[in-house]
């Protein structure tokens, strides 16, 4: 452990509850692209193993949806970032690590796609929040005109969060169980129990036909001679 | 039963991907060369004179025989890397060679002929002690084998008695012992009094019956210690101040019968002393300036003698270097240093015995690019008439700096020789008088750290005709014109070629050789032939004929730092003309990060005059784009500490280019050592601000790598065609980065890799996943929509591999165009493990022109074979129960365990030692892709992982198909005739 402490961090987590916490969410879209981030919303976390995770979020202001536009007038970006937690249970009360994750998506296909976002948080295995990524669906900028008032008042979000999955094995078990089904089954076939002049009685046939055959044509002459 | 059965499945299933090359392959389209690495010792075979024996020990621990007639190998051993392997000494007597290797842990004994080992002795004693301890008292017992077993190799020296060369005496740290030459058997082994303060440097021998072991204080006084060689009984000890003494190894050598011979750069003296007299126990000093010598100033002079004989005391004769080209033969004579000769300027000096006779070799400039070596007679310093070697200094190698010299006498009996030089570049070269070169090794190629294989320039007649398109229009007439012209010119060239077809049929076969010169290379039909560009560790390039293995051109950098990275970039290919290609090789230093920019032409491999851009700072990242400038090389982008770009070239057109796209540049940059990858876009003024930032906690896992896709891959289908006629569309991001992670736990319930997929433009986590109870090293291979890795299991401690494919499902997004930032869903992941039974050293993936072909995984295994396994075998589709479905489809039923089955090693015996990458390419055939494996040998060779199916065979019968067609062709023209003949008949009746 170096001398910070635990490096997700807790810091700015305002605790609300004893079995959850929250952090904010920050936001940031200019015109000179310069970010300067101001609060967006509030996540709050769920304790408990399975991370619930749920945003309060304010509504944009008149000056806000103006800016957002030009923004997206522009070809710029709409930039999301929260700070770095930990959302272990037993972790929650460690102490502060500075840094943010961040991340962006194009102004215009938040204009666009009237707001309606999915943000993900990503942990690792130890529950930190490692990256947190944002889509707009649809994600597309065609240059759609829309109308703020009814559009870019109230955001549209999904929120998530994704802990990494357990990559799988080689699976040595069912396949020796299926290979033993395989066996059994294969016991229990008539077909495999059949004797070797079951299984191959028409060669056998056939050769003693053409044995037959052949002895018999080359009896005459043989016969012919004797007579003789 | 049950395995064999599906075993037996498996191989029906798969009779069409099974490849082998056939024995009238071998050698066809693959070549295997061998390198050793940097000759530290070397040792000709003067035991007979028509030995062609020459015993080397490399720093790459290997040690070899050559032939000194070819420079091939005779035999090759080549033992493990690192310090448990390395070569300590290497003493030859008669058919035996005797070598201490792991720093004075096992000697062996080889027999020289054919490299068998003779007998092979542990030296550890102290290890042994210690495995008999543990059983006891764990602690106890490891304190005391640190304390009294620190041994350390020092020195070994062949013992002879009575003019017989019978024992080899081994000095390590704090003891001596002494093994018998024929049987490796321990004589004797003492401790050396006082080994905590004295440090025991050197042993001497001089066959009478006596082993001396010099030891020093620095800057105090020496010990010399005297052992019997029969019971290893000190008959004498004694110590000689020498306050002016650090280090016996470097400044101390025996000389004449028994006289301790020192030199010292701060007195500016020679010191004398000699070893058997009990009186003597003060050090003589003689002054350089009696002698009218200096030393020159910062240089440590060297003491060279010679000993021909171990069994005899060496010779009175030596040199001495006063600076690195300043030599001088001094003799040692009835208590009296005399100059016999003295070489100025020399750069190197040697002794060579044969027979009774000791001779020396010395090195001088002659010119700016020769240097002349002459042999003079060690006793009298007399030169030796008709004996000059020219040297011609490579223009662009580096400079000599070991000198090996074997002497013989010839049947007039006077002495010839032979002279192996060795350069910084480390390259070899074998001469002989009056200055031929017997043999080149390049053995700067046993170090290869990347290549690039480029193709190769069309002729000069194809390239006029192709210039010719390029070229602005002048007029319908002049047009014309030319295009006669060059019709004309390509004609001439095709009857010149018949010409010579025509006579090289004449000539019988085996003079008919197809030499490979840079002024005869051009493209051939299929592209096949190309040129392989090799940066190696010691900073030389090379430029290779992929079709032979004959190097083309090479060129040693100077002032390149010992452990460099370097980073080859093509930033201009050969379909260009009239512009060059163009090659930049990125040098960092590992320490500092500064970089700087080597730009050179490939095919030729010449300098380019391209003005390069200074690199104030160290360099981070490098990104090259696929804008090009007006000249067609492409731009590439370094991103230096401050986050500041260069462009390189940066021509007007350039950074207007760059100016209007730079809203769609992106890169990123990894900081393993705090866990942060961050994501950066360019803007307009080649500043760059940071866009997304993804942490990983340094406190659970670390990065070890992280892989983006080749820029050069090509897809050729959208999707996968299922069992039930729908499509499985591939999920094909250009700018996903495979990230591997290793936890910083490496207890084995506890440890595992993690995998991240990430986009490199919006820093988005596309999957993220966990391989538990896994450990490093791991290796994978990122391309089209899949990733396969191979780890470790620490639980069942086996080597197991898995494949990620990604799919965007039954429904494409955008069918047209692929783009990051619109790419809302996140795809399909799927995977799948094996059991690989075997490990694994590098791992790589087939690439082909059009990326039709199937793929294949050539697997380098540490046996040093490489294996191609079809990638069908890691399809994570592979159905646990088979199904009408999953057979339409081809895929074959999982099983846990990865075949590996003799026929997919594609170098058949030709084994590459120590393999630490393959590089892939593609050549004008969709079948066929280029391979090359680099490791301590380089080997090249084609593979065709979906077989030839573009390309008729060898042995594809064209008199039988001619002949038919022709029958056939006559039987209509004939029957024709006759069907006409008998309608006129049929007419007439």
């Amino acid at each position: 452990m170096n001398g910070n402490g635990f490096v997700c961090q807790s810091g700015e987590a305002v605790d609300t509850d004893f079995s959850g916490f929250s952090v904010p969410l920050e936001h940031s879209f200019e015109v000179d692209d310069v970010p300067r981030f101001s609060l967006r919303g509030v996540l709050q976390f769920r304790g408990g193993r399975e991370h619930g995770v749920y945003l309060a979020q304010n509504q944009l202001s008149e000056k806000d949806r103006n800016t957002l536009k030009d923004v997206a007038a522009v070809d710029g970006l709409y930039r999301i970032r929260v700070p770095r937690v930990s959302l272990q249970a037993d972790r929650q009360t460690e102490r502060q690590a500075e840094g943010y994750l961040t991340t962006f998506v194009r102004a215009c296909s938040l204009v666009e796609s009237h707001l309606s976002d999915v943000i993900t948080l990503h942990t690792d295995v130890s529950g930190c929040v490692v990256g947190v990524s944002i889509v707009t669906i649809p994600g597309s900028c065609r240059g759609i005109e829309v109308e703020d008032e009814v559009d870019l008042e109230v955001f549209n979000t999904t929120i998530s969060v994704v802990a990494p999955v357990t990559a799988p094995v080689p699976e040595t078990a069912p396949y020796i169980e299926r290979m033993e089904q395989e066996m059994e089954k294969k016991g229990k076939n008539p077909q495999e129990q059949k004797s070797f002049f079951a299984k191959y009685w028409y060669l056998i046939l056939g050769g003693a036909v053409f044995l037959m055959a052949t002895s018999s044509a080359q009896t005459p002459p043989g016969g012919a001679r004797e007579q003789s | 039963m049950a395995w064999l059965v599906v075993r037996l499945a498996i191989s029906v299933s798969l009779l069409y991907t099974a490849s082998a090359v056939f024995e009238d392959q071998v050698g066809k389209f693959d070549w295997r060369q061998q390198f050793i690495g940097k000759v530290r010792f070397a040792l000709f075979d003067t035991h007979s004179q028509a030995s062609k024996k020459l015993l080397v020990a490399t720093d790459k621990n290997v040690f070899a025989s050559l032939n000194s007639r070819t420079g091939d190998l005779f035999w090759r051993h080549v033992d493990k890397i690192g310090p448990e392997g390395h070569i300590d000494a290497l003493l030859m007597y008669g058919q035996d060679a005797v070598v201490v290797t792991g720093n004075g842990r096992l000697l062996r004994s080889w027999e020289t002929t054919v490299g068998g080992l003779k007998w092979e002795t542990v030296l550890d004693t102290g290890r042994l002690f210690m495995l008999f301890c543990v059983n006891i008292r764990i602690n106890w017992c490891i304190k005391l084998t640190v304390s009294t077993f620190d041994h350390s190799f020092q020195a070994a020296a062949l013992v002879g008695v009575q003019d017989f060369v019978k024992y080899v005496a081994v000095l390590k740290k704090s003891a001596i012992s002494l093994h018998d030459l024929s049987s490796g058997s321990q004589i004797w082994v003492e401790n050396l009094p006082d080994s905590d303060t004295v440090q025991y440097q050197t042993i001497y021998s001089g066959g009478n019956g006596l082993v001396f072991v010099f030891g020093v204080v620095p800057n105090s006084h020496i010990v010399i210690v005297e052992y019997k060689i029969e019971d290893g009984e000190i008959m004498r000890k004694k110590s000689v101040e020498a306050a002016w003494m650090s280090s016996l190894e470097s400044s101390c050598t025996v000389i004449s019968s028994g006289i301790l011979l020192c030199v010292d750069q701060i007195t500016q003296s020679l010191y004398t002393l000699q070893l058997q007299s009990a009186e003597q126990t003060e050090i003589r000093q003689i002054h350089l300036q009696t002698l009218d010598l200096e030393v020159a100033s910062g240089f440590q002079p060297v003491l060279t003698s010679t000993q021909p004989n171990p069994a005899q005391p060496p010779l009175s004769e030596f040199f001495l270097q006063l600076s690195p080209d300043h030599h001088i033969l001094l003799q040692l004579k009835d208590g009296l240093i005399a100059p016999l000769r003295d070489f100025n300027p020399s750069y190197l000096a040697a002794f060579a015995t044969s027979g009774e006779r000791t001779v020396a070799a010395v090195m001088s400039p002659k010119n700016d690019t020769a240097c002349s070596i002459n042999l003079f007679s060690a006793d009298t310093g007399r030169r030796h008439l008709d004996t000059t070697i020219i040297y011609h200094m490579d223009p662009n190698g580096g400079k000599p700096n070991r000198l090996y010299v074997h002497a013989f006498l010839k049947k007039d009996d006077s002495v010839g020789y032979r002279v192996m030089v060795q350069t910084e570049d480390l390259t070899l070269t074998f001469l002989q008088q009056p200055g031929r070169v017997v043999w080149v090794r390049e053995e700067a190629l046993a170090d290869v750290v990347t290549m690039e294989m480029v193709d190769l320039p069309f002729t000069g007649t194809q390239a006029e005709l192709e210039g010719e398109f390029g070229k602005k229009a002048d007029g319908l007439l002049p047009m014309v014109l030319k295009r006669l012209s060059s019709q004309f010119i390509l004609l001439q060239a095709w009857l010149a070629h018949l010409w010579k077809l025509f006579y090289d049929a004449r000539k019988p076969r085996s003079s008919v050789k197809n030499e490979v010169t840079i002024d005869t290379l051009s493209r051939d039909e299929f592209n096949l032939q190309k040129m392989m560009v090799m940066v190696t560790a010691s900073g030389k390039l090379f430029g290779i004929d992929s079709k032979s293995g004959t190097i083309l051109w090479k060129q040693y950098l100077e002032n390149i730092q010992p452990d460099s990275v370097f980073k080859l970039i093509v930033q201009r290919t050969t379909a260009h003309f009239p512009h060059p290609p163009q090659c930049t090789l990125l040098i960092k230093n590992k320490d500092t990060g500064l970089g700087n920019l080597y730009v050179f032409n490939p095919i030729f491999g010449k300098k380019s005059q391209i003005s390069v851009p200074a690199l104030p700072r160290p360099v981070l990242q490098t990104l090259l784009l696929p804008v090009i400038d007006q000249d067609y090389a492409k731009v590439l982008l370094l991103i230096d500490d401050q986050y500041k770009v260069t462009a390189f070239p940066s021509t007007k057109n350039v950074l207007q280019q760059l100016q209007d796209t730079a809203s769609s540049i992106f890169f990123y940059l990894v900081d393993s050592s705090q866990g942060k990858l961050s994501g950066f876009r360019l803007r307009k003024d080649l500043s760059t601000e940071l866009i997304w930032e993804v942490v990983i906690p340094t406190e659970v896992q670390k990065i070890v790598a992280i892989k983006g896709k080749r820029a050069n891959e090509h897809v050729h289908s959208q999707g996968r065609v299922m069992g039930d006629r729908s499509v499985l569309y591939k999920y094909l991001n250009p700018n996903l980065l495979a990230v591997i992670t290793e936890s910083t736990d490496t207890h084995q319930e506890r440890s595992f890799v993690g995998i991240f997929l990430i986009d490199g433009v919006t820093g988005r986590i596309v999957h993220e996943a966990v391989q538990r109870k896994a450990r490093g090293p791991v290796h994978f291979v990122h391309s089209e929509n899949w990733m396969v890795y191979v780890y470790w299991n620490s639980k069942f401690r086996r080597n197991e591999f898995s494949v990620l494919e990604l799919f965007e499902g039954a429904e494409l997004y955008n069918s047209t165009v692929f783009s990051s930032l619109d790419r809302p869903h996140p795809p399909q992941v799927l995977q799948q493990s094996y059991i690989f039974p075997a490990p694994i050293s590098t791992l790589e993936a087939t690439l082909t022109e059009k990326g039709i072909t199937s793929r294949h995984l050539l697997v380098g295994l540490p046996s040093g074979n490489i294996l191609s396994l079809p990638k069908m075998f890691l399809d994570p589709r592979r159905p646990e129960v088979v199904s009408e479905q999953s057979r339409e489809e081809n895929l074959i039923p999982y099983a846990p365990e990865m075949p590996i089955r003799e026929e997919w090693f594609i170098n058949y015996n030709q084994t590459v030692s120590r393999i630490r990458g393959i590089h892939t390419a593609p050549s004008g055939l969709e079948s066929t892709c280029l391979v090359v494996a680099y490791g301590l040998d380089i080997y090249q060779t084609r593979v065709f992982p979906s077989k030839q199916f573009d390309v008729l065979k060898d042995d594809y019968d064209y008199v039988l198909i001619s002949s038919v067609l022709f029958g056939l062709f006559f039987a209509t023209m004939i029957s024709k005739r006759l069907a006409e003949v008998k309608l006129l008949n049929r007419a007439w009746r």
